[in-house]
């Protein structure tokens, strides 16, 4: 999963840093007050999920002083109300502004003045080496006026992700940061990464496992991958490229080759209900019925017949496929796996 | 993630060359000292930390001592299941005899003694109050079972928050006010010590988040407060099952982001105070209340029955209130292996050796056949030399530390003289020059007070008589009862721990003394072992009359009261003169 191009500029980029790294005693005295300082920047966010392995919380960063905060595109943020609190205990209803799936990047803005935040003009580059804390709300830990944790670790190397890791889809292809601590649990995903002087380098991701080792990765998308969206989220002016976007999936399976009949797709955005099941097929076996509004697929949020076509369009055979169906107020996993060979079309 | 593997060789060569370069020509003095500093400072941290084992060697966890005749500190969970006696390996390589104390089941505590030597390599016992995030700190313990010769393991992390609250993972057992850190906490660090930068012992490690990626640190750990444990070290001394406390009141936040009295107990001090529902609370033990949590975490730090102040507002007024806290948990809730509760899904932690697990759990890290230490464990499971050391009773982990403590705290009593039982007269009169005059016997009390009397048969409910005082009549003959014989006229007798005297004031003892519904509290100063006073309830929720010994008289060669004041419900009720205590003893 590690691009082989750069090579020869991340080994430079290790020796520079094997060099400059002398001085780590003066850094940790003045930890206190780098904490101090982006402590009130990072929020806890509050939302969907609260299920078995999905998490209703998680962690953003603000922007501005008007309220402007990010995270990361997830299932926290598909709620009628997110929650926003401040180190400070005050809570906020957050207003989605803008999302870019394939960046993993959701802008929000809360209705506030005077607010502590992160200059998106002043954000750094880093490379292995280079001693950072991790600040993010893992496992709810802070709720009110508690500020979120922060750990301390190395960055062990910058690479980038590749499309697809295993069954779960990762649509982030740019690079990441690898860090040797432990960063990215639950309710993470969304806080910050910065130098061990506050300097914000990135934005910790979900929780992925490497397909080959089924290790969990601890990693953090750079700002500078994410800083240009946001602005544009931020003024309004953001329009994602619907043309390039369409052409990256595959249609290797339809919901049919699993026995599926989803409602018809009239609206850009149908909700993923499904129509019928079809006899003796996996779909009927493994309980699925219809008038079931399928809210997951392999950890993705459906939230279009559309999406879920795209989520079954990337499926390799014999992968699993885990959805999460809402049926008469209550939420259901159901396990299906895809067919062994493509189907003839 | 892989990388190429020429790519990893040629990076290892490279960095193995610069790296002896580099140490060799320019590594900066200030890193060097700090790093001598380090190695010194963990050489000092090792020697207190215990590695505690079951007789059998499967079972354990770790500990720390914070006394020269062995007194140390674990978890509650680490102790449950090994049995009064336990065994202690130290980084001397030796195995110690231990005998466990007192447990704290709520807070995930226990008290143990290892036994042998007084002179035992100790912690120094830091103020965990001034731990702030982002500071260095050291987790030493055994995890996995690790040290073979009881070296232990030193992981290093920094303070990832403060004054944490963790919900109650299974058990009644509930984290408040913790340190959480990033330093590695695995299975057998339970117990363990948490050490700040300079070496100071500033919490017990006990709990850490466990998710997917399984029973292994994941970077979330959190210690038990050492200014916590100091608070319950004389309640845990005592030998007993120790409880938390309860205001006797739910709070709730409102959206101003207020902290208000949701519901209270009409039984509750809380409640007699004046406290009611719908009161902002606006502080707790002196600190100011802007969350649930954060009065959550004020509460479990402290024991059952310690007095805290509290202020409240209603209508913009602020009310200040001295509040004596209340049991948070019943007898039989604290007595070990109840029934695991539901806990809640979310935002739980859980110890690392499993407590409040519901799934299947990871072995706890066993000592294989063949292991080294194996014929160590070998041995009986009460050991004769220290069999006397252990005694069971109900509503105590080892009966003989009480017996002793109370003991030694009553000895005080009987320098006091020689009090025969038979009727007491006890004559003086009171600030405002108005004379009064108890009589007291075995069967009855009787007090009279200027031209009013009160007449109390033993063995009936006591009143508040004279009225305002709390029950006057109940507190001198709790009196009487003690300067007789404690051990023999009281149905329940034992050490409480230490509290400080009525909130504020110095640190006294507790004994404990009931017969029928009434109860007194004993108060005797640990600075010098005299007795302050007494409060006497004379039923379970009243509010007790409050006796403070001012002066002492010695006549015929007995110590008594010569002036004592009387408080009751917050109000003074005014000074009470002892002129003549006479005896006339039975038979003569």
């Amino acid at each position: 999963m590690i691009s082989r191009n750069g090579q020869l500029l991340r080994i430079s980029a290790v020796l520079v840093c094997l060099l400059l790294c002398t001085a780590p005693v003066a850094h940790a005295q003045s930890s206190r007050q780098t904490i101090e300082t982006v402590l009130p920047r990072v929020v806890k966010i509050f939302g969907a999920g609260g299920v078995k392995n999905l998490e209703s919380y998680g962690s953003g960063f603000l922007v501005s002083a008007e309220g402007h905060l990010v995270t990361v595109w997830s299932h926290v943020l598909d709620a009628d109300r997110v929650t926003v609190v401040l180190d400070d205990g005050r809570r906020f209803d957050a207003e989605l502004l803008g999302a870019e799936p394939s960046l993993e990047l959701a802008v929000l803005k809360i209705d506030a003045q005077d607010l502590p935040f992160f200059d998106l003009d002043q954000i750094s580059d880093a490379g292995p080496g280079t001693r950072v804390l991790a600040f993010s709300n893992v496992f709810e830990v802070a709720v009110g006026d508690e500020p979120v944790s922060v750990v301390h670790g190395v960055i062990a190397a910058t690479d980038e992700l590749s499309a697809r890791s295993g069954r779960y889809d990762v649509s982030y292809t740019g690079p990441v940061y690898v860090v040797d601590a432990v960063t990215n649990n639950s309710g993470a995903a969304g806080g910050v990464l910065t130098t061990r002087d506050g300097q914000l380098l990135g934005m910790i991701g979900r929780q992925l496992q490497n397909s080959q080792s089924n290790t969990w990765l601890n990693y953090a998308m750079p700002l500078s991958e994410l800083d240009t969206t946001i602005r544009q989220i931020q003024s309004g002016d953001f329009s994602r490229n619907r043309d390039s976007e369409s052409t990256e999936f595959d249609d290797n399976f339809d919901s049919i080759d699993f026995g599926i009949v989803l409602v018809p797709d009239v609206v850009e955005r149908t909700p993923a209900y499904v129509d019928a099941v079809l006899d003796g097929s996996q779909a009927m076996a493994e309980g699925l019925q219809p008038d079931d509004l399928i809210v997951f697929a392999n950890n993705r949020l459906v939230h279009s017949c559309k999406a879920f076509e795209e989520e079954l369009g990337q499926l390799q055979p014999s992968d699993d496929l885990t959805v999460v169906v809402r049926r008469g107020g209550v939420l259901l996993t159901i396990s299906l796996t895809a067919p062994r060979t493509l189907p003839q079309r | 993630m892989t990388f190429p593997s020429s790519i990893v060789r040629l990076l290892l060569s490279v960095g193995a060359c610069l790296c002896v370069v580099h140490v060799s020509e320019a590594v900066d003095s200030l890193v060097l000292e700090a790093e001598r500093e380090r190695v010194a400072i963990i050489e000092r941290i090792s020697a207190p930390t215990v590695a505690i084992f079951d007789d059998a060697g499967t079972n354990g966890g770790s500990g720390v001592l914070i006394r020269q005749d062995g007194l140390a500190l674990t978890n509650f969970h680490v102790v449950k299941d090994l049995g009064p006696f336990m065994k202690c390996g130290l980084n001397d390589g030796n195995v110690y005899e231990a005998v466990i104390i007192g447990i704290d089941p709520t807070g995930d505590v226990a008290l143990v003694q290892l036994l042998g030597r007084d002179d035992f390599p100790i912690a120094e016992v830091g103020d965990s109050d001034t731990v702030r995030v982002g500071d260095w700190a050291y987790v030493v313990g055994n995890p996995f079972l690790l040290a073979t010769d009881f070296t232990p393991t030193v992981t290093y992390g920094i303070v990832s928050g403060v004054h944490r609250y963790q919900f109650p993972a299974g058990t009644i057992l509930e984290y408040t006010d913790c340190i959480q850190v990033d330093a590695s906490i695995n299975p057998g660090n339970s117990g363990g010590p948490l050490f700040n930068a300079d070496g100071q012992l500033i919490g017990i490690n006990g709990r850490a988040s466990f998710e997917k990626r399984g029973r292994v640190n994941i970077g979330a750990g959190y210690a038990i407060s050492i200014n916590q444990i100091m608070h319950f070290l004389d309640h845990l001394q005592s030998g007993r099952i120790v409880d938390h406390a309860t205001l006797g009141a739910t709070v709730r936040s409102e959206s101003d982001g207020s902290v208000t009295v949701d519901q209270i107990l009409p039984q509750s001090e809380a409640y007699r105070r004046g406290l009611r529902q719908g009161d902002e609370i606006v502080s707790f033990a002196d600190r100011s209340i802007r969350s649930v949590n954060q009065f959550k975490n004020i509460l479990g730090i402290f024991p059952n029955g310690w007095k805290r102040p509290l202020v409240y507002r209603r209508d913009g007024e602020k009310h200040e209130v001295m509040v004596r806290l209340r049991p948070l948990h019943s007898r039989s809730e604290l007595m070990p292996q109840r029934p695991p509760m539901t806990r809640p899904p979310q935002r739980k932690s859980e110890t690392p050796d499993g407590e409040g697990e519901d799934g299947p759990q990871p072995p706890i890290p066993e000592i294989p056949a063949g292991h080294p230490l194996a014929h160590l464990f070998k041995q009986p499971r009460i050991p004769d030399e220290y069999a006397d050391l252990y005694e069971a009773r109900d509503g105590f982990a080892n009966y003989r530390f009480n017996r002793v403590a109370r003991d030694r705290i009553s000895d005080e009593i009987s320098s006091l003289g020689e009090f025969p039982a038979g009727s007491w007269r006890i004559s003086g009169k009171r600030s405002n020059d108005e004379g009064f005059e108890v009589n007291l016997n075995d069967d009855v009390v009787a007090l009279t007070l200027g031209s009013e009397s009160f007449l109390q048969n033993i063995g009936e409910p006591f009143q508040d008589e004279p009225p305002g005082t709390g029950g006057l009549i109940a507190a001198m003959h709790h009196l009487r009862l003690m300067l007789i014989a404690p051990e023999n006229r009281f149905t329940e007798f034992y050490y409480l721990g230490s509290e400080p005297l009525d909130g504020d004031g110095e640190k006294v003892d507790v004994l404990i003394a009931t017969r029928g519904s009434t109860t007194s509290r004993w108060y005797f100063r640990q600075s010098a072992g005299t007795l302050v006073g007494f409060d006497t309830e004379t039923e379970p929720d009243a509010d007790p009359c409050e006796v403070r010994i001012i002066e002492w008289q010695t006549n015929d060669g007995r110590t008594f009261p010569s002036i004592f004041s009387v408080r009751h419900s917050g109000e003074d009720v005014g000074e009470w003169i002892i002129e003549a205590l006479t005896i006339r003893e039975v038979g003569r």
